[in-house]
């Protein structure tokens, strides 16, 4: 199963812990994981279930291409990461 | 007269209580993220609402004067349509079907019904104390709304929420830069206000174009709320028709220019003002920070200065910044450069509360 993982940062903020899903896209994991911690939503994707604008989402370190819906696609071991997008200093 | 007060910074919301004949701060609540409105309903219970930056808008809830807080829903936009063309007017950029800030929250005289107004320029309503939000579509729909552009932000938004205590289905609203719109049936349909508002930095055959006034901050007289003052980028307005006509008030002292006003509970003659120096600039006039006040609807205007520093002081004071109890004789005001002053002589002296908070963005009195 792919693992998904958050910042740090988020953790301050709502409960968020690392958990390993079956899902074949970011979408399908995503969605599994809010089904279980439903809080974790609006901290990662904006109204429109688009990933807000100082998100970003890895895919075994590299950045997901399609941030609208979701459909990169995942490997059942893949390890998935969900950061700020840090800007300025 | 009012016990206790609720400040928003850029770091955190304080609780603020009467001490005496002094003011102490009593806690420091959701510290490190910005709170850009607070909101005490009568039952006392406490909401705020923040600005996450890289995780949005959340909105926060105590029901024990703010020793805790719990999360609640934030109000959504719902899905765009793929096929739908929202313009910004200004850039022609799209406008994001997204709540990027909440500017304005109120209650109704109604149990548990809330409106809240965002950047971009929606409104919604919650009916249940803010446990669900519902999307106020007629005004979103309006085909006027695409006259309004953002003031001070990219986008326009909804600053000021009048609910008439008379009829809580009477609503108006203030936008930057989108004018002010009244609602007699609760919501479901709208009109654009604000004749004779003007702008003197638009185009001369635009300046009266009332769907596109950068109407800073609108207050209502609780006693008589057909009486609206309405602190203008251009200056000061007044209507004593609810807002349907204005008319402009060129005597105040010493500049028209601020963000924010409120008005005495029960006598619409007198309201308040931060003024400052207009347009870029934006401090105080001199560097003196002053209040101005006027007692006999905008003929003349009072300059306070009691307890207020008179030489290089650089504050700017939000359009929520400024804020009057329900009794009308204590006044708070908060500043960009974290001053918090309270008076309770309606402004002719001043408290120095604090020097130190981060930047504040709303004050309010918790009734």
């Amino acid at each position: 199963m792919a693992t998904l993982h958050f910042t740090q940062n988020l953790a301050r903020h709502t409960e968020c812990p690392s958990a390993a899903l079956a899902a074949e896209t970011v979408g399908e994991l995503l969605e599994r994981y809010f089904e279980r911690w439903p809080a974790v939503r609006g901290y990662v994707l904006d109204d429109q279930g688009e990933v807000r604008h100082h998100v970003k989402v890895l895919v075994d370190g590299r950045n997901i291409k399609d941030r609208r819906k979701l459909t990169d696609r995942i490997n059942v071991d893949s390890e998935i990461y969900v950061f700020q997008a840090l800007s300025g200093g | 007269m009012a016990n206790q007060l609720l400040v928003g910074t850029r770091k955190g919301v304080f609780v603020l209580g009467r001490h005496g004949r002094g003011w102490r701060i009593e806690r420091a609540e959701l510290l490190g993220d910005p709170v850009t409105m607070v909101l005490a309903e009568r039952d006392g219970t406490l909401h705020a609402a923040q600005d996450m930056g890289h995780f949005g808008v959340k909105m926060k809830r105590s029901r024990d004067g703010g020793a805790t807080w719990e999360e609640r829903p934030v109000p959504q936009y719902p899905p765009k349509p793929e096929d739908v063309v929202d313009l910004d007017p200004m850039r022609n950029s799209p406008i994001p079907w997204n709540v990027m800030k909440v500017w304005s929250l109120e209650a109704s005289q109604r149990d548990g019904e809330l409106w809240c107004g965002t950047i971009p320029g929606a409104l919604f309503r919650s009916r249940d104390g803010g446990d669900s939000w519902q999307f106020v579509e007629s005004l979103w729909m309006h085909p006027d709304r695409k006259f309004w552009v953002g003031g001070g932000a990219d986008y326009p938004g909804i600053h000021s929420i009048l609910v008439d205590p008379r009829s809580p289905d009477i609503v108006r609203i203030g936008v930057s830069c989108g004018g002010l719109w009244q609602t007699t049936d609760g919501g479901e349909t709208w009109d654009c206000k604000g004749q004779g508002m003007r702008a003197d930095y638009a185009p001369p055959d635009q300046a009266y174009e009332r769907r596109g006034q950068d109407a800073h901050r609108i207050a209502q007289c609780a006693a008589a709320p057909d009486h609206v003052w309405i602190q203008h980028h251009n200056g000061i307005f007044r209507s004593t028709d609810g807002g349907s006509t204005c008319t402009e008030i060129t005597t105040a002292k010493p500049s028209v220019f601020g963000f924010a006003v409120v008005v005495h509970p029960r006598d619409p003659k007198t309201a308040w003002f931060v003024p400052g120096r207009k347009d870029q600039w934006r401090y105080p006039v001199d560097g003196a920070l002053v209040v101005s006040r006027t007692r006999d609807g905008g003929e003349t205007f009072d300059v306070l200065r009691e307890g207020l520093p008179q030489a290089h002081a650089y504050d700017v004071v939000y359009r929520h910044g400024l804020d009057i109890d329900a009794e009308g004789a204590t006044l708070a005001f908060g500043s960009t450069t974290g001053n918090l002053f309270v008076s309770d002589d309606e402004g002719e002296s001043w408290q120095n509360v604090s020097n130190y908070l981060p930047p504040i963005y709303c004050v309010r009195f918790v009734n």
